[in-house]
């Protein structure tokens, strides 16, 4: 097959996978999740556990090692059967605390502590370097195969610049599907579709290989079976410490591999899919290792001597003719390879962000949390660093010379996740578990994994001298890095285990057992290992009333984006029983809105940030209390009186704002009264005083036009007032004749803004607006929705105090509802009037004198009722903030 | 020499016909729009009568007529209060505080004239 | 001020489900067991052929833990509690 066939095949697939992830991303987008979060998919998308090292690389471990090969499906399979041991606790915690890493998960269990973070993230970027060399280099090693076989001799100038190009691409596509937003859990759904299709891509091209082999080559199971006791792997040389110690590795390699951390927990955790996936996912395993034998044991028999058993899986096809089933095969291969390095890096490149680049932003510039642009910053990191950990896989492949078997190198990564493990486990199921232990524990094993593996793996003389390997660091024999205390003989990968494991859980045990763990610690080690335990989130550490709920959405806006934070804070508000978006900033929303923060950007940061608003010094001594018991009995009684005592809260502050609003509507009519007394004789008097001074005669003639002008003048004002007062009376009664038709928003917005600009016209008013957003069409009352408009913007030009006024004009469309957000950089309407501002005569200083009677936003409000819409004020844009929604389209009501 | 009126009003057409009324009738008129430092004004410039509107910008009308009160050197200058609202509980507190006239927008020009004349004793 | 007292006997579809729980935990154990068995007959000091038939054993052993957590998983996955009534 021709060479250039084949990269336009590449090219044809990647692209297709990004037409799959955008039209998952749009349906997402547009809220039809459905089957994009189902346990098929789920499960589909865990098989990118089967990386290129099983596509190609097993095949060649079974060549050399025979069945060992399948220790790497047996470990998942148990892990996966055995669901209910560990994963479902994973799942749910996960959920609860909106984990958003593993680095994240062990961070947040400790004291949402910022250097456990730092630890678990450097050790995962680290053990993930040769897995996606591994990636890179099954991929150059496939196009090698093809360009050997190009009759024309058109080849690709050297491996590395193939590398180079698929790691540039690679990093492209992860760019723009990984990192397009920062949702508000980190779920990625066209990704997660992409993934779907890729794991059955390279199950269908392994399964029509088997097949083929099987069925074609060596003709049918009984005739196989022969061929395998004839073939060189035909005794199985079984070695007990190997098989024991894979098996085991392995199960603990599908728990802490950061990728299938991202697709297990946080891209779409749930109970549900779990239970789906407990068998469905051992069985694509199962079925993904089926024929791994049979093809090593054909491709030895029919290869040449020496060929690579590596790429028996395209080699074996090629050599028979079968161009096409090599080229499945090869599509397979890139799938596994490509759907690999996406999720990991994606899941690197949130650690990397959440970790390590956002507590130093933070640190370097305290008041960012309030000012800075935090989602830039946050999604401007991820990008770098999926372009570095793609990098430094490129540098691994360079540096280990992309020679040695693939399995060696996926070992070597596997060894090095599992040291997670022991921290995870004892966190999940040892309250004593603290800090520092996690900390000694990590940092050992990562230390001896280090000296005794991962950089001996680039071979004696390269990173670690040829006599350290011969006589051990400083000349200590027992500190010979493949025969650690003088333990000789043992086989480099199981050596290593054994050690880094052993000294890993030592270390955590012991550090743990002689520390005290921190308050904060205690309550999330309290709430992580009973997590099962009838919501016992346990106390949360925030204190009552401290913290101010407009700073709070001030900072969410920052990190959730605008309409998210301002929906989160209105739905706490409507459930505290209060209109509008504030609400009281009580201990358990706090908490609440932390958890949600933290699944943007992790739970260190996210308390960080908090902490910046509420104060550090959260934890008193009562919740104390309430950790340091152990029994929990107490803290359930009470927790029981606290939801009653709140209930009756509730009920009280309902209560009583309905009695402000009916003493305050008692006021009100009576102030009505007198306020229309005096604005009605307020003109009057003046058309009193000068018609009678005109009656009088002998004035100058420019007097008397001057004195006439003032007559006029302020028997329009008394018109107005009354039609104002006759237009308010009409709109509550609900009597109101509304003129429906169907009207271009962008035109209404034209119309207000030129009849709005007579009100103080020497004022110039920069204008920020987005045509294209505000060119859709509703049906509704053009002419009442431009009154309203124009007493916004007249409202604007009237009390925006700013130097240099601007006002923002921002619509949107969703669900059937338009919304137009008037924003001004004014100093905005205070705390205490937002609530009276729509009431009529609210004028805010009751002496202020602009020209209406204070009936305008009274007005607005009716015109925007009748219209089967509202209008409100949104606190916390710097500015007065009015937002208007109505129906996309107005049905006439049943009249 | 003539009789000096100060006139604190916010409305500026009811200022200008208060203010051609008496300035026709020979007094002195000095105007005011709000009623932030207008006891001030009042101890500065000795007016001979004040003019008072009870909804003002900045202090009403009725803490302006206290402030006058409770400084000496003011406390003797008689005051006409306007007012818009015209409701017996205003009249009641204007008296309270020490207003000698209350008279209810809208007023004949004559009226205002003829209290104007009395309250100086002209 | 106590911990309202967790039943001391269930009712027979309560019983059933943490039995059910209890086949879930004690079914990964079982796996290691068979899938470490190998170990015991050590295939590799024995010169015979026995990739072929140990492959057969390694792979039924599999299908039948997929099995067993495929019958088990539904019961597990609709796991609503506040159903523990004690028995009557």
């Amino acid at each position: 097959m021709p060479f250039n066939i084949l990269v336009l095949s590449c090219l044809a697939y990647v692209a297709f996978l990004f037409l799959v992830a955008f039209l998952a991303e749009r349906r997402a987008a547009m809220g039809r999740i459905g089957w994009l979060r189902s346990p098929m998919i789920y499960t589909l998308s865990l098989s990118i556990y089967c990386t290129a090292w099983t596509f190609y690389g097993a095949v060649g471990y079974a060549a050399r090692s025979g069945l060992e090969f399948v220790t790497i499906y047996l470990g998942p399979t148990l892990v996966f059967v055995g669901w209910w041991l560990l994963l479902r606790k994973l799942v749910v915690i996960g959920r609860q605390q909106r984990v958003t890493s593993i680095a994240d998960l062990i961070s947040s269990r400790f004291g949402k502590s910022n250097l456990l973070g730092v630890v678990v993230t450097l050790l995962a970027v680290v053990a993930a370097t040769p897995y996606i060399a591994l990636q890179l280099q099954s991929v150059t090693l496939s196009f090698g195969v093809f360009a050997s076989e190009t009759p024309e001799g058109w080849a690709l100038p050297d491996r590395d610049s193939t590398a180079i190009w698929v790691a540039g691409g690679l990093a492209l596509f992860t760019i723009l599907f990984g990192t397009r937003n920062l949702d508000a859990k980190e779920q990625h759904h066209g990704v997660v579709l992409a993934i779907a299709v890729e794991a059955v891509v390279k199950l269908v091209a392994l399964l029509a290989v088997g097949i083929f082999v099987v069925w074609g080559l060596a003709g049918g199971p009984a005739e196989l079976f022969e061929r395998i006791d004839a073939s060189a792997i035909a005794d199985w040389d079984l070695q007990p410490g190997r098989w024991a110690g894979l098996i085991f590795v392995s199960g603990a390699a599908v728990i802490c591999l950061p990728r299938m951390f991202q697709v297990m927990i946080v891209e779409d955790g749930e109970e549900r899919h779990m239970a789906r996936a407990s068998w469905a996912f051992p069985l694509y395993l199962l079925l993904m290792s089926l024929f791994i034998i049979p093809i090593a044991v054909m491709g030895l028999e029919r290869m040449p001597e020496g060929s690579n058993p590596d790429m028996f899986m395209l080699t074996l096809p090629l050599s028979e003719g079968q161009g096409t089933l090599a080229m499945l095969a090869f599509l397979g291969g890139f799938s596994s390879a490509t759907s690999m390095v996406i999720v990991e890096s994606i899941a690197l490149a949130t650690m990397v962000s959440n970790h390590v680049v956002m507590p130093i932003w933070l640190r370097l510039r305290p008041k960012a949390a309030m000012s800075g642009d935090v989602r830039r910053i946050v999604i401007l990191s991820r990008r770098l660093a999926i372009v570095g950990v793609l990098t430094l896989g490129y540098m691994y492949y360079r540096l280990s010379g992309g020679s040695a078997a693939l399995a060696a190198i996926g070992l070597i990564a596997f060894v090095g996740v599992a040291q997670v493990l022991p921290v995870l486990l004892g966190g999940l199921y040892w309250r004593g578990a603290t800090r520092l232990g996690a900390v000694a524990g990590l940092v050992t094993g990562f230390a001896v994994w280090a000296y005794t593996l991962y950089l001996p793996s680039f071979g004696p003389g390269a990173a670690l001298s040829v006599a350290v390997f011969e006589q051990g660091l400083g000349g200590i024999g027992w500190l010979r890095p493949q025969a650690l205390f003088g333990v000789e003989g043992m086989d480099p990968l199981l050596h290593a285990l054994f050690w880094s494991m052993v000294l890993n859980t030592v270390a955590f045990c012991l550090v743990s057992l002689f520390t005290f763990p921190g308050p904060v610690e205690r309550m999330q080690g309290a709430a992580f290992v009973n997590v099962f335990d009838a919501e016992a989130a346990g106390p949360q550490g925030w204190a009552r009333g401290r913290a101010e709920p407009e700073a709070l959405l001030v900072m969410t806006q920052r990190i959730l984006g605008k309409e998210a934070a301002l929906a989160v804070f209105a739905a706490e508000a409507r459930r505290q029983g209060k209109d509008g978006y504030l609400p009281d900033a009580t201990p358990d929303f706090v908490a609440g809105l932390e958890r949600r923060l933290a699944g943007s950007v992790g739970a260190a940061t996210a308390h960080a940030m908090i902490s910046q608003i509420v104060g550090r010094a959260t934890v008193s001594v009562e919740d104390l209390m309430a950790v340091a018991n152990e029994t929990a009995q107490i803290m359930e009684y009470s927790a029981e009186l606290e939801s009653q005592r709140e209930e009756l809260t509730r009920t009280a502050r309902q209560l009583r704002e309905a009695n402000e609003k009916l003493t305050q509507l008692s006021v009100q009519k009576d102030a009505f009264l007198s306020q229309i007394s005096h604005e009605l004789r307020t003109p009057m008097t003046s058309i009193r005083a000068f018609s009678e001074i005109l009656t009088e005669g002998d004035l100058p003639p420019e007097m008397v036009a001057n004195y006439g002008r003032i007559i006029h003048e302020e028997a329009i004002r008394l018109t107005r007032l009354l039609d104002d007062l006759l237009d308010l009376s009409v709109l509550e009664n609900g009597s109101v004749q509304l003129n429906l038709g169907l009207a271009n928003l962008q035109q209404l917005i034209d119309r207000a803004l030129a009849s709005a600009s007579h009100t103080r016209p020497e004022r110039i008013f920069v204008i920020h607006r987005d045509l294209p957003s505000e060119n859709l069409f509703v049906r509704t009352d053009a002419d009442r929705l431009v009154q309203v408009f124009i007493n916004l913007i007249s409202n604007a030009r009237k009390y925006c105090d700013a130097a240099a006024p601007e006002l923002k004009i921002t619509v949107r469309q969703r669900a059937g509802r338009v919304s137009v957000d008037f924003v001004d950089n004014g100093s905005g309407i205070p705390k205490q009037s937002q609530g009276i501002i729509f009431e009529k005569f609210a004028r805010l200083t009751d002496q202020t004198r602009a020209g209406g009677a204070g009936l305008g936003l009274a007005i607005c409000r009716e015109v925007m009722a009748n219209l089967g819409g509202t209008i409100g004020y949104l606190p916390g844009q710097g500015g007065a903030a009015f937002r208007v929604t109505l129906p996309l389209r107005l049905e006439q009501q049943a009249a | 020499m003539a009789s000096h009126v100060l006139l604190i009003e916010d409305e500026p057409n009811i200022a200008e016909a208060i203010r051609f009324i008496l300035s026709r009738d020979g007094w002195q008129v000095s105007m005011r729009a709000d009623g932030l430092g207008a006891a001030e004004a009042v101890r500065a410039d000795r007016p001979d009568l004040v003019i008072l509107d009870l909804m003002l910008p900045g202090c009403s009308g009725l803490e302006v007529v206290e402030a006058i009160r409770a400084d000496p050197a003011t406390e003797a200058v008689p005051v006409l209060m306007l007012t818009a609202k015209g409701q017996g509980r205003d009249r009641e507190a204007a008296e309270r505080a020490g207003v000698n006239r209350f008279m209810t927008k809208p007023f004949s020009n004559a009226d205002i004239l003829a209290s104007v004349r009395e309250l100086v004793g002209r | 001020m106590k911990r309202p007292r967790a039943p001391l006997f269930l009712k027979r579809g309560s019983y059933r489900k943490r039995r059910l729980r209890d086949g879930a935990r004690m079914l990964p154990i079982l796996g290691a067991i068979l899938m470490l068995l190998p170990i015991l007959w050590t295939p590799g000091e024995t010169a015979k052929a026995d990739t072929a038939t140990d492959g057969i054993y390694l792979f039924a052993v599999w299908i039948g833990l997929v099995l067993v957590a495929a019958l088990l998983a539904p019961g597990l996955a609709d796991d609503r509690p506040g159903d523990e009534g004690e028995e009557r």
